[in-house]
């Protein structure tokens, strides 16, 4: 690993004037699972590498404010498995954060981190944009907040700007009774990246939308207001024909190690037929 | 042009001992064990986190100390293989690896060992899914994963009674 400056700032503000001040020689470090691998084998080379995990305001305690429940930048997978809200409200969070890695990885990899490296194969991506995530970004200008289908770009790049760090990410209480779960293909059980990584959500007023992701250069989102999906009823060639019309955008690479891209587009709508029924199963409170 | 690598000092606890050190910043936790501390029992292997041989706590909890910067652990508590002994005695997990002959060539076994304590701290009587599962992280190239969930097993056994 090649030498760099160290620093650990105790605030968003010197944080995010260090990021102003070295611009791309500077990389945030929240849990290192991503980054000190980068460092290692020399993909990424920085002058300054940022630590976050004692910036005060980040602190990681997971809370609700104003009908919304607060992930901070520095929370990491464990927590939010075992966070009850998370658990009753966003299982699909859970389930997601659940099979990051291994224990050692998810007791340092934090969401904002997953959020941030922009993998199209981040296990937690689906749910938050099937849930409606907003993610909080400080800067030298202030804060904005930005959706998150409006933050992934491609693999490893966000809308964020020069001097900007994700400090939260907020996921909006739900006000209708949903149905939700996480599901994924990998190519063993256990520690493994995603083939194909799926959520999705059925709520009462009929709306169905799924997420999907490692299907494409970033993590889709994608809505089904014609109740055929949310219809517990509906015949198996009404579903087909949505899963074709939601999934027509799907554009897996034909490079990938992991799957085919043929394999990932069958996989894609298995997936969607599970995931719609056992989300219907649970709005039903089966 | 030299570059120049900047020395941090930090404290740290391992095993137990309070340890005041001047580490590099792009040094990791683990070579600072090994090479710095002689605590040989964390190995280093895959260095991306899949394997698990590096295993040790940190604050109470397990991670792969291959991705940990040393100066990150600064002002905590580290808890390798070695600190599981005491006195010279291994501990009922320790003894349940020999028992059950979950040591083949045990280049893994530090990194089991710790990980499987971390599991029966918080899951004091596991079912063979949830070893698997805790264990998910650690790997072992003679394929020992039978012998080692029976340690688990026969560790977690030898707590109730």
């Amino acid at each position: 690993m090649q030498p760099f400056t160290y620093a650990r700032p105790a605030t968003v503000a010197e944080t995010v004037a260090l990021l102003q001040e070295h611009g791309p020689e500077a990389r945030l470090l929240a849990g290192g699972t991503d980054l000190i691998i980068r460092l290692r084998d020399g993909s990424v080379r920085p002058t300054v590498v940022v630590d976050v995990k004692r910036v005060a305001e980040l602190d990681p305690a997971i809370r609700t404010i104003d009908g919304r429940l607060r992930i901070g930048a520095t929370t990491v997978m464990t927590d939010i498995i075992a966070d009850e809200v998370v658990r009753w409200q966003f299982p699909a969070l859970a389930e997601a954060a659940a099979v990051v890695g291994s224990v050692q990885i998810r007791n340092r990899a934090t969401l904002a981190g997953n959020i941030c490296n922009a993998s199209p194969a981040a296990d937690t991506a689906p749910a938050l944009l099937v849930y409606g995530a907003e993610v909080i970004v400080a800067g030298i200008e202030g804060e904005r907040r930005i959706p998150i289908d409006a933050l992934f770009v491609r693999s490893g790049l966000t809308t964020l700007a020069r001097g900007e760090m994700l400090t939260a990410i907020d996921l909006p209480l739900p006000t209708r009774r949903t149905g939700s779960v996480h599901l994924r293909r990998t190519r063993r059980r256990g520690h493994d990246l995603a083939s194909v990584t799926l959520c999705c959500s059925v709520d009462e007023a009929g709306t169905t939308r799924i997420a999907y992701g490692s299907v494409g250069p970033r993590p889709v989102l994608v809505v089904d207001e014609s109740g055929v999906l949310a219809d517990p009823d509906s015949s198996s060639e009404a579903t087909a024909a949505v899963f074709e019309r939601l999934f027509a955008d799907a554009l897996p690479s034909p490079r990938s190690m992991r799957a085919s891209p043929e394999y990932r587009l069958a996989m894609l709508r298995v997936l969607g037929d599970r995931a719609r029924r056992t989300a219907l199963d649970r709005l039903a409170g089966r | 042009m030299t570059a120049i690598v900047e020395l941090i000092p930090i404290e740290v606890t391992v095993n137990g001992r309070q340890r005041t050190l001047s580490v590099a910043s792009h040094h990791t936790l683990l070579d600072v064990l090994r090479d710095d501390l002689q605590l040989t029992g964390a190995k280093e292997c895959c260095l991306v986190g899949e394997c698990g041989a590096c295993t040790v706590s940190l604050n109470g909890r397990i991670v792969d100390s291959c991705l940990v910067l040393a100066v990150e652990a600064d002002g905590g508590q580290v808890t390798t293989a070695e600190g599981l002994a005491s006195d010279g005695r291994l501990n009922p997990l320790q003894e349940a690896f020999l028992e059950k002959g979950a040591v083949q060539c045990g280049f893994c076994i530090p990194g089991q060992v710790v990980a499987a304590q971390d599991l029966l701290a918080r899951t004091p009587q596991p079912t063979v899914a949830e070893i698997q599962e805790g264990l998910a992280g650690n790997l072992c190239r003679c394929g020992c994963y039978e012998q080692i969930t029976d340690a688990v097993l026969a560790a977690a056994g030898e707590a109730e009674r």
